[in-house]
């Protein structure tokens, strides 16, 4: 349960109560669509309440996001989201923080900002909504688009090696890395997962930019006939896909991640592994799984608590403040002082 | 106070009402400490004082070179001070590079104090200097003092059983312990400090004291009568009450304290380290009783969109930086003005462009204040003109941010920051209280409009957290009332102009006149730090019958309503700047006034010597026009302005 829901916080809404009057301004079709659905089903289901919850982003497609919840909203600058969200969530602790970036704000231009809120682990949900291009700017290759994408500005294909958003966040310090995808049902149960978790809380979603780089997760994000390479992560259960008929097994030799045959339903047999979603390790190959080969891993990746930023600060002040008073005058007239009767100095 | 007088003071016609000190060294010889403890001392006897700290970017710079010396002027004296003196009377020269390099500002006649010990064959190589200068007659024209200090400091130390380096790391101490004693001052208030500084380390407090005694002493045996004599300053009249010695970085500080307790907010600072701007945070983390989080980001922009946030959510947000970070925080500052936030940006500039002069100073962002940013994007500027000054300009940054939301950028510079001068304690209870006030429910009969103006033109603060006030804001155009975005040309127009309007509208006090008359042939106008050797010229010139007055501007924007029409009533305007003609140009193209530059970029704060020569050159053929020639550089009292001591 995250701090600012505690249930006597428990605000009663509707999917309607977070909707704005704002015109949607996404192309029709695009991604973003579904997210913001989502994120409109999860809000009444945390209990949230519209006065305390934040909304801020930086700048691209994804960032237009607050403007279409009815709650507090920042639209910042490119890139700089997270460090606006850090100060108002060290001014105000009781705000609860949503973080809606893309893979050029977040990865790109704002990669600085995004290492740092992770590793302070300030307490936030942070949204990287991933279509692996720049569509506000229309169309040039990201961070995160793949060799050999021809975009504008990329005529013969790009040639450098994408960033990967969840290996990224996870070598940065993040203590909940979440995967999920626009259409996805089970998106809902994702924010919600990141939402309890207490800390900096990273979700790469993925999203379809119709316009820019249509259907690019297909293979594994297709309305239908993808499911089959979806590994959705449950803590506790095995790493099962493809209906169950194949698995993740853990290579002891080679240190590695192996996809396995299961038969019968037998994954114990086939060598299958349990999720532990506070094993860093299984998580750092879980995040660097190339997709083909291995099926998309989705849901909660790695979840794992470490005091928050925000905590730390305040116990910090309560340490240093205790027994002190404000006193302005005594503050001012600190230091080596002396005072003047006269014409005689005397040291005080 | 304890006092101890070894002998009779000089005759009194031969005590000069004002000395100028500089303490120079390696890097390493710890030059900013002796001239730290000096000041106090000296503020302690009751004498007025300004304080110039010159020291090397590299922290450790090779030893014994040329760019590694690290200096400390103070001038003091029992009349008012607000400079830190242009020549010395007195250069204390740790190695053979401190003398080369100081030397050319020492006054004829001066006295040159130097370390024997240190002026081997290795360290004059270092220093560039074929034969040694003590042993030639390149000294012929100064009082000469040398004799091995380091040999005394050793000798000194000796019962403490340090090694050879610990020991000579106390020659700053006996140093000290001979300023000390030429100037008559108490050692008690210096032993305190040793003693608590090296709580945790006896035996070095010990040693450090043994050595100041005996530099103490050194002077005491009087064996050397020559150039060596004590003076004793008596203090200067000063109003009764509380003092303090502040640099400007403290008094940006604790200004910054209290303007958050005036306007009943928490305080969010958000820095990143720079030279010379990181000793606020460096005060104010300190400072946490006072509701004061301080964030040390991962970069400048960071810094400033942090405590955008913080204020967005509530807080007085407040950023520090210099030169090249404020370039960085540009776009933000956009945001900040485009969303109407409070925040308050100091900037302690420094010698640029680039990385330009970490360590200097200068004043030449102040383009970068008044126009540095994309679009219309209109910010209030004022300029701190001391380091007392900075207490008081701070605590108004604050009043503007708050009471008009929006960001407001303050001026200092590296001199201002690090110099140290007197300061009377204000009492606090003479400031009046500007509480923020934050929207607590729907301003618009059933609806919330984020943009509705009060009188002022500034619009509502609201805290997310508040019941029923849910709205977006951001950097993209938006509507004038309800805040939603709205990109349509008469809007567009109407924000362009309602920001323009209440920047433009900001209760700026009417400008008044430093020293003079409100009319006549010449006024210098000044800001920032070029404060005191501005109003010594002039005042140095008006005794000789010149007719000019000293205008010094603290809002630069907008500017004093009044400041056109005082300008048009002088034949000349001349504006001393440390950078290429910044002001100047704002002056005319806001007055239309032919107001002509006096530049310097240097790196080093203006001689009172050299504007006195610049104001003779509007009075050709008057009596006085031959300007500082025929003055003693360092006669330049004057009862003491109400800034300094307000």
């Amino acid at each position: 349960m995250n701090e600012m829901t505690s249930p006597k916080d428990m605000v009663t809404t509707t999917l309607k109560d977070w909707e704005t009057d704002q015109e949607v301004r996404w192309c029709p079709g695009c991604g973003d669509y579904a997210i913001l659905k989502a994120v409109q089903r999860t809000l009444p289901q945390l209990g949230a309440d519209p006065a305390k919850t934040v909304f801020i982003s930086g700048i691209g497609c994804s960032s237009r996001f607050p403007y279409y919840i009815e709650s507090y909203g920042f639209h910042t600058i490119h890139g700089r989201a997270p460090a606006f969200a850090t100060g108002a969530k060290l001014a105000n602790p009781e705000l609860d923080i949503w973080l809606v970036t893309g893979d050029g704000d977040g990865l790109s231009i704002g990669g600085n900002h995004l290492m740092h809120v992770l590793r302070r682990n300030v307490n936030m949900q942070i949204m990287l909504f991933n279509n692996e291009i720049y569509g506000l700017t229309k169309g040039q290759y990201s961070p995160t688009s793949r060799e050999g994408t021809r975009s504008p500005s990329t005529p013969l294909g790009s040639v450098d090696h994408p960033a990967r958003p969840a290996a990224f966040a996870l070598g940065a310090g993040a203590r909940f890395v979440a995967r999920g995808f626009d259409v996805s049902k089970k998106l809902p149960e994702v924010l919600m997962a990141a939402h309890a978790h207490q800390g900096a809380a990273f979700i790469e979603i993925f999203q379809n930019c119709i316009v820019y780089n249509k259907d690019v997760f297909d293979d594994f994000a297709a309305p239908k006939g993808a499911e089959d390479r979806q590994l959705w992560l449950e803590n506790g259960e095995p790493m099962l896909f493809a209906g169950g008929r194949q698995g993740l097994t853990l290579d002891r030799d080679e240190l590695c991640l192996k996809v396995v045959e299961v038969a019968d339903g037998d994954w114990e047999a086939a060598g299958v592994i349990v999720h532990d979603v506070t094993n860093r390790i299984i998580a750092h190959m879980l995040v660097e799984m190339p997709f083909g080969p291995f099926p998309m891993a989705l849901g909660v990746l790695y979840d794992d608590l470490r005091p928050t930023f925000e905590s730390g600060v305040i116990e910090e002040r309560e340490r240093a403040t205790t027994g002190k008073t404000a006193d302005l005058v005594k503050l001012l007239g600190s230091g080596q002082t002396w005072t003047v009767s006269g014409t005689a100095a005397d040291p005080v | 106070m304890a006092t101890q007088k070894v002998e009779a003071p000089l005759e009194a016609e031969e005590t000069p009402e004002t000395v100028v000190v500089r303490f120079a060294g390696d890097s390493g010889d710890g030059m900013q400490l002796t001239g730290g403890q000096f000041t106090l001392s000296t503020a302690l006897a009751g004498n007025d004082l300004a304080t110039f700290p010159d020291f090397p970017a590299e922290i450790r710079a090779p030893q014994g070179t040329l760019f590694g010396v690290s200096a400390f002027q103070i001038n003091f004296g029992s009349r008012a001070i607000n400079t830190a003196g242009d020549a010395p009377d007195v250069l204390v020269a740790m190695n053979p590079a401190a003398l080369k390099v100081n030397l050319p500002a020492l006054k004829p006649g001066g006295l040159v104090i130097a370390d024997t010990g240190e002026f081997s064959k290795r360290n004059l190589d270092k220093a560039k200097y074929d034969v040694n200068p003590l042993e030639d007659d390149s000294l012929a024209k100064f009082d000469v003092l040398a004799f091995d200090i380091s040999a005394q400091t050793i000798e000194a130390v000796k019962p403490f059983g340090l090694g050879n380096k610990d020991a000579l790391r106390c020659k700053n101490m006996w140093t000290l312990g001979l300023a000390l004693w030429m100037f008559d001052r108490p050692r008690e208030p210096i032993h305190q400090w040793l003693k608590a500084k090296f709580k945790s380390k006896p035996d070095i407090a010990d040693a450090n004291i043994a050595a100041l005694d005996a530099g103490h002493a050194y002077g005491e045996t009087a064996e050397i009568s020559g150039p060596l004599k004590q003076l004793h300053m008596p203090p200067v009249p000063s109003a009764p009450g509380l003092y303090r010695t502040v640099t400007g970085a403290e008094a940006v500080s604790l200004g910054l304290v209290a303007g958050a307790q005036l306007a009943e907010l928490p305080m969010f600072f958000g820095g990143y380290p720079i030279t010379p701007a990181s000793a606020i945070l460096h005060h104010l983390v300190r400072l946490k009783e006072f509701g004061v989080t301080t964030f040390q980001a991962e970069d400048e922009i960071a810094a400033i969109c942090a405590a955008i946030g913080a204020s967005y959510a509530g807080s007085l947000g407040i950023t520090s930086s210099s030169g090249p970070g404020i370039a960085l925080k540009g776009e933000a500052m956009g945001l900040a003005i485009m969303t109407e936030l409070p925040l308050v940006i100091v900037n302690s500039q420094r010698g640029g462009p680039s990385t330009g002069l970490p360590t200097k100073t200068e004043q030449s962002d102040l383009y970068q204040a008044v126009y540095g940013r994309n679009g219309d994007a209109p910010m209030p500027v004022i300029a701190a003109r001391s380091p007392s000054d900075a207490f008081e300009v701070a605590i108004e940054a604050c009043r503007i941010a708050v009471e008009y939301m929006t960001p407001v950028m303050l001026l200092t510079d590296g001199y201002i920051a690090n110099a140290a001068e007197p300061w009377k304690v204000p009492d606090p209870k003479g400031f009046t209280p500007f509480p923020a006030k934050f929207l607590e429910q729907k301003n618009d009969g059933d609806n919330l409009l984020p943009y509705k103006r009060d009188a002022k033109g500034a619009r509502p603060w609201i805290k997310p957290g508040t019941p029923e006030l849910m709205h977006r804001i951001g950097g993209i155009e938006k509507h004038e009332l309800t805040g939603n975005i709205d990109y349509s040309p008469a809007n567009h127009q109407a924000m362009t102009d309602a920001r323009k309007a209440k920047i433009d509208r900001i209760a700026v006090p009417d400008q008044d006149v430093a020293l003079g008359d409100t009319s006549g042939k010449l006024a210098v106008v000044g800001w920032g730090s070029t404060y005191g050797p501005i109003h010594q010229a002039v005042r140095r010139s008006r005794e000789k019958g010149l007719d000019v007055s000293h205008i010094h501007v603290r809002h630069i924007w907008p500017l004093p309503g009044n400041l056109g029409d005082l300008l048009r009533g002088f034949d000349h305007v001349l504006v001393p700047e440390m950078n290429t003609g910044q002001f100047k140009t704002v002056l005319r193209d806001q007055f239309l006034v032919d107001a002509q530059p006096l530049t310097k970029t240097s790196g080093q704060p203006f001689q009172i010597a050299e504007l006195e020569a610049a104001i003779a050159s509007y009075f050709d053929g008057q009596p006085g026009d031959a300007g500082g020639e025929e003055v003693d550089a360092n006669d330049q009292q004057l009862p003491s302005p109400k800034a300094v001591n307000p």
